[in-house]
């Protein structure tokens, strides 16, 4: 019981050190910058806290991690210790280094198939939006047919066909996600497209990808970015689910997903260990929430 | 109205199922080809391939596919021969007992939650069930699973894992899978609320509440005698859509709580590559999301008056 002492305590610690950062913002920051940290609610400085943390962890992984992601250093299921601070895994490696290098893992590859589905989807959407006629038509109406089925069963029946490997498992979740992002993007631009500067681009006989890099894209950046953030969490919270069920990211590659998979038989012994890697994707995901909603609230311009 | 509404829903079940077997067609060389491997001779993947019908054209292969599920036959296994129906038939009533016992819990538990947060809006109950509701969507399933069964299941409250067999009683039913359904309800319950809260909030700003207020109603009165019959439109849509959620966040508890629902199963088939078996769980899947959203849209046209007597 005590352990979720600890989890409120470091909570209030990261909430406590997100306030005196934001306060410090207000102070030395100028121009739009400050307004932006003035406005800023104390979940959303939070967000931006713990993502700036995982970044950190992800970028300097190897540096951070006291043992090598893969290297057997112990006997199975040690307990928390001076040498294994979170102690071992079920065949003896080290559970703190596995959660760094995880960060590394797990947050870059759903980051590299996020940023993915965000290219192929918002560039066909607008494409879609720009084009119309039959292109929309087709493009539209297969998205919509693909969008019928749930996103985690496309993404296993996609999986079975073509294998569970990394890169399957990248290029399956992309293609379910650019489906959804293909429909925001296509309703953004819609409204984009009837503008007059559009039209007087496509008058002087600009070609299309650059009327969408120039002309819409910049303009429909606000709505695109904040689905960035949820589709981040969407697609996230997809890999590690599928790494959990044994269909994703496979050991002995550290994923947070198949680490708690893996160490789950602790659970039953009342051992918290395996709930450590789950604890940050769920503390990842709600910082991500947080940013998110402070930024669509900005945008719907509900503050005056 | 609701005729062409249920027309375009079978419709769109017929595209949903021919994308499920088309996604077959994708597979680099065909299915006897990758079955067998790189080693296979012509012979044993030419015998396969006349075992499997794939020797005829794609069109008649889906055509006796389709008919084949709608009459309940979905073929054989390719793992291991049994005849699909046979591992579906019992595994399927557990899953819906799942889903259905965790909507039971789940449905009014949002409703008042979220009827509350709207009453007692910028409170602190309000703040703290929209944060809490907010990390509860953030967190993974098995997390919550998990910590479920810490708290739970290690004080020996309840089992952490499902045994049904044709013995167990239904009582008995209920007390295993409470764990199961208490995580998916945590999971829904979430969303469900901060909509049915968005609804009625949206619906307190219009004139008729207004009219109700100055009148001197009492505001769980006028929440629940005005707003709420207004608001029933979107909170059904939001229930359809959600219990659909359940549908695929029910793969994943299943795994967890080792209950032999369809989607462990589906899971299973996956890993083994087997699939005809995931085809037709797919199938089944997704026909009860179409058929959930299918419903939605009808009862919430049926809730407006305004939609049925449209001009």
């Amino acid at each position: 019981m005590s352990f979720f002492l600890w989890v409120v305590l470091g909570l209030a610690v990261l909430f406590a050190v997100a306030a005196g950062l934001r306060a410090v913002a207000r102070t030395t920051l100028t121009g739009s910058a400050r307004t932006l940290a003035n406005d800023m609610p104390l979940t959303a400085a939070f967000g931006i806290l713990v993502i700036l943390i995982y970044a950190f962890v992800a970028i300097a992984t190897p540096v951070l991690a006291p043992f090598p992601e893969r290297e057997i250093v112990g006997t199975q299921f040690e307990a928390w210790s001076a040498e294994h601070p979170l102690g071992t895994d079920r065949i003896g490696r080290d559970m703190l280094s596995r959660l760094i290098y995880g960060a590394r893992n797990t947050v870059g590859i759903a980051f590299a198939t996020t940023a993915l589905a965000f290219i192929v989807g918002s560039v066909l959407g607008i494409w879609a939006a720009l084009t119309g006629g039959w292109v929309d038509q087709i493009l539209s109406r297969f998205v919509d047919a693909l969008m019928a089925i749930p996103a985690l069963i496309f993404s296993l029946l996609l999986l079975t066909i073509f294998g569970t490997s990394i890169t399957a498992l990248i290029l399956v979740i992309a293609s379910v996600d650019a489906t959804r992002v293909y429909r925001l993007a296509r309703a953004v631009a819609q409204g984009i497209v009837v503008m007059d500067y559009v039209e007087a681009a496509q008058l002087r006989g600009e070609r299309s990808w650059y009327l969408i890099r120039r002309e819409i894209l910049p303009n429909a950046m606000a709505p695109l970015v904040a689905e960035f953030g949820l589709r981040f969490c969407f697609v996230f919270l997809a890999i590690s689910s599928l790494s959990f069920l044994g269909l994703g990211i496979k050991p002995p590659t550290a994923d947070w997903g198949s680490m708690v998979r893996d160490n789950a038989t602790l659970i039953t012994f009342g051992d918290v260990t395996p709930l450590l890697p789950a604890g940050c994707i769920a503390l990842l995901t709600v910082a991500v929430n947080f940013v998110v909603d402070w930024q669509l609230y900005r945008a719907s311009g509900l503050k005056e | 109205m609701i005729l062409t509404r249920i027309a375009i829903g079978i419709g769109l079940l017929f595209i949903v199922s021919v994308v499920i077997f088309g996604a077959t067609e994708l597979l680099p060389g065909d299915l006897a080809t990758q079955l067998l491997g790189q080693s296979a001779t012509p012979e044993t993947v030419a015998a396969l391939r006349e075992q499997l019908g794939l020797n005829d054209p794609a069109a008649m292969r889906y055509w006796n596919w389709l008919t084949g599920a709608l009459s309940g036959d979905f073929g054989v296994s390719l793992a291991n021969n049994r005849p699909i129906s046979e591992l579906i038939s019992a595994r399927l009533g557990n899953t819906l007992f799942l889903a259905l016992y965790a909507a039971a819990l789940a449905v009014p538990i949002s409703l008042i939650l979220g009827v509350l947060a709207a009453l007692w809006r910028n409170t602190v109950f309000d703040r703290v069930a929209n944060a809490g509701a907010l990390s509860a969507i953030s967190f993974p399933e098995f997390f919550v699973a998990y910590i479920l069964i810490l708290w739970l299941a290690q004080t020996g409250l309840f089992p952490s894992m499902v045994r049904i067999n044709p013995t167990t009683t239904f009582v008995d039913r209920i007390y295993m899978s409470f764990l199961p359904a208490l995580t998916l309800t945590l999971v829904v319950t979430a969303h469900m609320m901060r909509m049915t809260r968005a609804a009625i909030i949206n619906l307190m700003a219009s004139p008729y509440i207004e009219m109700a207020r100055l009148k001197g109603m009492s505001p769980l009165r006028i929440v629940l005698r005005h707003a709420l019959p207004n608001a029933l439109a979107p909170i059904i849509n939001v229930i359809a859509l959600n219990l659909a959620y359940l549908i695929t966040g029910v793969v994943v508890v299943e795994v967890v709580f080792v209950y032999p629902g369809l989607g462990q199963l589906m899971v299973d088939s996956v890993s083994n590559r087997d699939i005809a078996v995931v085809q037709a769980v797919a199938l089944i899947f997704a026909a009860a999301y179409v058929a959930l959203n299918l419903l939605a849209d009808v009862l919430s046209t049926i809730t407006n008056p305004r939609l049925m007597h449209r001009r």
